[in-house]
């Protein structure tokens, strides 16, 4: 067949696969999954033209191709170089690349205001998880943060300047979603700034999804801010018959109350289908949706921890560190407390027990 | 007295106007150029080993040749006239006095490339000199220079002047392209190489305004005849800007064949160190690239003396060399404090700095910030070390090539002038008041 795609081998940290030709490094890694995939703040697979700027994904080429066999002098971005036949790539197995991608955290971080405990993106801000994955536990900065207002952009939107991280995801979406862009970037370099010209302009049906794409909590949802945790809601999978998009949306629920409505994300946090503002910011009730079930998360430790899995209780382990014993309840503590005088039988006490109960001196 | 090509005759009175220009012998290379095949005039080029002269040195036979030709697809040919860098001011001088050079190697080099809509990038701050291009394009197309069916080869090219907004980004050549189509002028992510994707998703060549100059006088007297000119790899003639604390700055042609230590002290060019002071460093390639010491500059690592062109600057890589960059050499006595001189370059770059790629957003702006309060008296000693692993997270991991113009002089200034910067740390008060650093670097030098 003439227009049969070639397909390409690439090694990536020892691990061999075969992609189609035009595939690059990052989604070659992601076939792989796991460690091996790099992390990515500004690509994004739906948005063409998107990537290269962070400069987390990056990459040691070991090995240019079976052609060429060089390396790549520098460290390439994964998610913008295709792969070529016979190429290796070195990620989580090169001491440059986890070097290079420390340094990239850092500067990251070096002006984010690191506001976290009142952040709405908070659990699951993709540049919280880089940070554990890859960053140091204190900052070398030692100088002012920079800063900048808080903006409305449109009725829905709430943009905090200060956190974001020039991904550049918003503006693409703007320029291929909603086909109208009304905000770009402002200025240059560390006071570049994403911006409008004229304010709370923002209100195209689509544009909702600047929220969805961006990475920290520099684009949130004004319907959802400061309503809760994301950890203590329930991701739940659910449509509705929608006339401008697909209606197939993630319900973040605490009891039957709907706090968010979100895009649908795959295991890397990109949205499947773009959803509409209507389906975003106004079915904010149960009735409005067909329920299909839980949505499955395993990217963001904090929300899928004890959602639905339940607690998985160390059985072999604990009796394998106690020789042999099972594990004892914690009330059994008592038993072995020096301070709480085990000789007193804890069901015996009236009433809630004090610490005059175990005072005998006091008894007497 | 070395020779010259492209000044040979800058300062002939009147050489701005077309009549005086072609009674010196002008537009003969475009004759030239017109009568012979394009690939022939490629050829030509790429037997000349000119390089690149904006900064890079890449041979621009060998970009021309890369260049895509598909079926039904313009080409374009894009001149950078967007000197930003700072110390480097050769192309100014070129197109102020003799903007005909320019369009007469654009013309040429049009031909080859087969380029219809050619197009100046001028950097805005270069305002007269718009002016003075297009007053040249006008009259080469009153005399059937450019326009429809040129000589009546059929050949149709036009030279359009594109300012700026004055962006020293705007100098990288995709973020030009950016810039040229009416966008933010960000650098693009490579590849897709300008000369298969440039301007409007087509082929496109990007060159310095003097390697477009050069190309008239190889063409003139024969690509093998130029190659004689200069040593090795290096080629032909090249400007070179001269300024700082010199008693003759300006900009000199020099044959790539003299020592840096004639260039400074000749009466030919620079002329020595202005006030009779000594030589302290030097940074012999515009801003961005690695500053030396005196005693590196004159003499390689290995005892040799220095020459000026792309091999012998760059001799000895990173650790006791530099590199020819665009020509811009800007010369410090020993007066001129190392600290402050890096924190005013830091702060270009940060100024500078797009903000598209993190470690140059951010990395910049830090490195400035810790300069300023080495230089102040408030530096610690880890400050350098700091400095020194910013510096080194920064380069090679940015976009475009300004994240490690940004790191290299740092890097340059800490390699070399350690203990400037811990006599800085150590001596705050004292660096303080006399705001020059220490001067035993400079070595006592006779004239040539």
């Amino acid at each position: 067949m003439a227009d049969e795609i070639k397909m390409l081998k690439v090694t990536i940290d020892n691990i061999t696969i075969e992609v189609p030709q035009g595939t690059t490094i990052l989604q070659a890694a992601r076939q792989i999954g796991g460690e091996v995939a790099p992390p990515a703040m500004c690509y994004y697979t739906k948005l063409k033209g998107s990537g290269g700027k962070c400069r987390t994904c990056l990459v040691e080429v070991s090995k240019g191709s079976e052609a060429d066999p060089r390396p790549m002098p520098k460290l390439v971005a994964s998610c913008r170089t295709g792969v070529m036949d016979g190429m290796e790539v070195k990620n989580i197995t090169s001491g440059k690349v986890t070097d290079a991608r420390n340094g990239v955290v850092e500067f990251l971080l070096l002006n984010h205001p690191l506001d976290c405990p009142v952040c709405d993106q908070a659990g699951e801000c993709h540049l919280q998880d880089l940070s554990y994955s890859h960053g140091k536990e204190g900052t070398r900065y030692e100088f002012k943060r920079r800063t900048f207002e808080k903006h409305d952009l449109g009725p829905y939107i709430q943009l905090h300047m200060t956190r974001c991280i020039l991904c550049y995801r918003c503006v693409f979406v703007a320029d291929q979603v909603t086909g109208k862009r009304v905000h770009g970037v402002l200025s240059r370099g560390d006071h570049a700034e994403i911006a409008t010209h004229i304010e709370k302009s923002l209100d195209n049906d689509f544009i909702g999804n600047v929220i969805d794409v961006c990475p920290v909590g520099a684009l949130t949802d004004k319907t959802f801010r400061f309503k809760n945790r994301v950890w203590f809601t329930k991701p739940v999978d659910a449509h509705r018959d929608c006339p401008n998009c697909k209606g197939k949306v993630t319900l973040w629920q605490r009891g039957d109350e709907v706090l968010r409505v979100t895009g649908r994300k795959d295991q890397w946090g990109e949205v499947e289908d773009w959803i509409c503002n209507t389906c975003r910011f106004e079915k904010k009730h149960v009735n409005d949706w067909v329920i299909e079930g839980p949505t499955k998360i395993d990217r963001h430790s904090v929300i899928s921890q004890g959602h639905y899995t339940g607690l998985d209780k160390p059985k072999e382990t604990f009796s394998a560190v106690h020789g042999g014993r099972a594990p004892k309840l914690l009330m059994d503590i008592h038993s072995v407390s020096e301070v709480n005088r085990p000789g007193i039988a804890l069901s015996e006490i009236q009433g809630p027990a004090t610490s005059d109960t175990f005072n005998i001196d006091k008894q007497a | 007295m070395g020779r010259k090509l492209l000044l040979e005759k800058a300062h002939i009175p009147g050489i701005r106007s077309y009549e005086v220009y072609r009674r010196e012998g002008g537009y003969a290379s475009v004759e030239k150029a017109l009568r012979m095949a394009p690939a022939d005039v490629v050829e030509e080029v790429k037997k000349s080993g000119l390089r690149g002269r904006g900064g890079a040195g890449f041979p621009t036979g060998m970009k021309w040749s890369f260049l895509a030709k598909p079926e039904g697809v313009p080409r374009y040919l894009v001149c950078n006239a967007d000197e930003s860098e700072p110390g480097t001011f050769k192309d100014r001088y070129l197109m102020e006095f003799i903007p005909h050079l320019l369009i007469e190697g654009l013309i040429a080099a049009s031909w080859a490339l087969g380029s219809n809509r050619t197009y100046i990038y001028i950097r805005g701050e270069y305002a007269w000199i718009v002016d003075i291009l297009e007053q040249a394009i006008v009259e080469a197309n009153a005399n059937g220079w450019l326009g429809k069916n040129i000589l009546g080869t059929g050949f149709d090219c036009q030279i359009y002047v594109q300012r700026g907004a004055g962006a020293y980004i705007c100098g990288e050549e995709t973020a030009l392209i950016e810039s040229l189509e009416g966008k933010r002028g960000n650098p693009r992510i490579k590849p897709p190489f300008p000369a298969v994707k440039g301007l409007w998703d087509c082929p496109t060549v990007v060159n310095n305004v003097e390697t477009l100059a050069a190309v008239v006088p190889i063409l003139n007297i024969g690509g093998e005849e130029y190659a004689k000119i200069g040593v090795g790899r290096s080629t032909g003639t090249k400007l070179i800007s001269a300024c700082g604390n010199i008693n003759k700055p300006g900009v000199y042609e020099i044959d790539m064949n003299i020592s840096v230590e004639e260039f400074i002290y000749s009466d030919e060019y620079c002329g020595g160190i202005a006030h009779g002071k000594r030589l302290k460093a030097c940074i012999p390639g515009g801003s961005s690239v690695p500053i030396l010491p005196a005693n590196l500059l004159l003499k390689t690592a290995k005892g040799e003396t220095r020459m000026m062109h792309y091999e012998g600057l760059a001799d000895g890589g990173f650790a006791t060399g530099s590199m020819m960059g665009s020509g811009g050499f800007i010369v410090l006595d020993e007066d001129q404090c190392i600290v402050r001189h890096t924190l005013t370059l830091a702060r270009f770059y940060r100024h500078e700095s797009c903000g598209q790629c993190s470690p140059c957003r951010e990395g910049t702006g830090w490195m400035e910030k810790i300069l300023n309060k080495i230089e102040y008296g408030k530096g610690q000693l880890s400050d350098i070390d700091l400095l020194w692993d910013i510096q080194r997270k920064i380069e090679g991991n940015t976009i475009c090539p300004l994240g490690d113009a940004a790191a290299w002089p740092v890097a340059a200034a800490i390699r070399h002038f350690r203990d400037e910067f811990e006599w800085h740390v150590n001596n705050p008060e004292l660096s303080q008041q006399r705001n020059f650093g220490l001067a035993h670097y400079a070595e006592a030098l006779t004239t040539v």
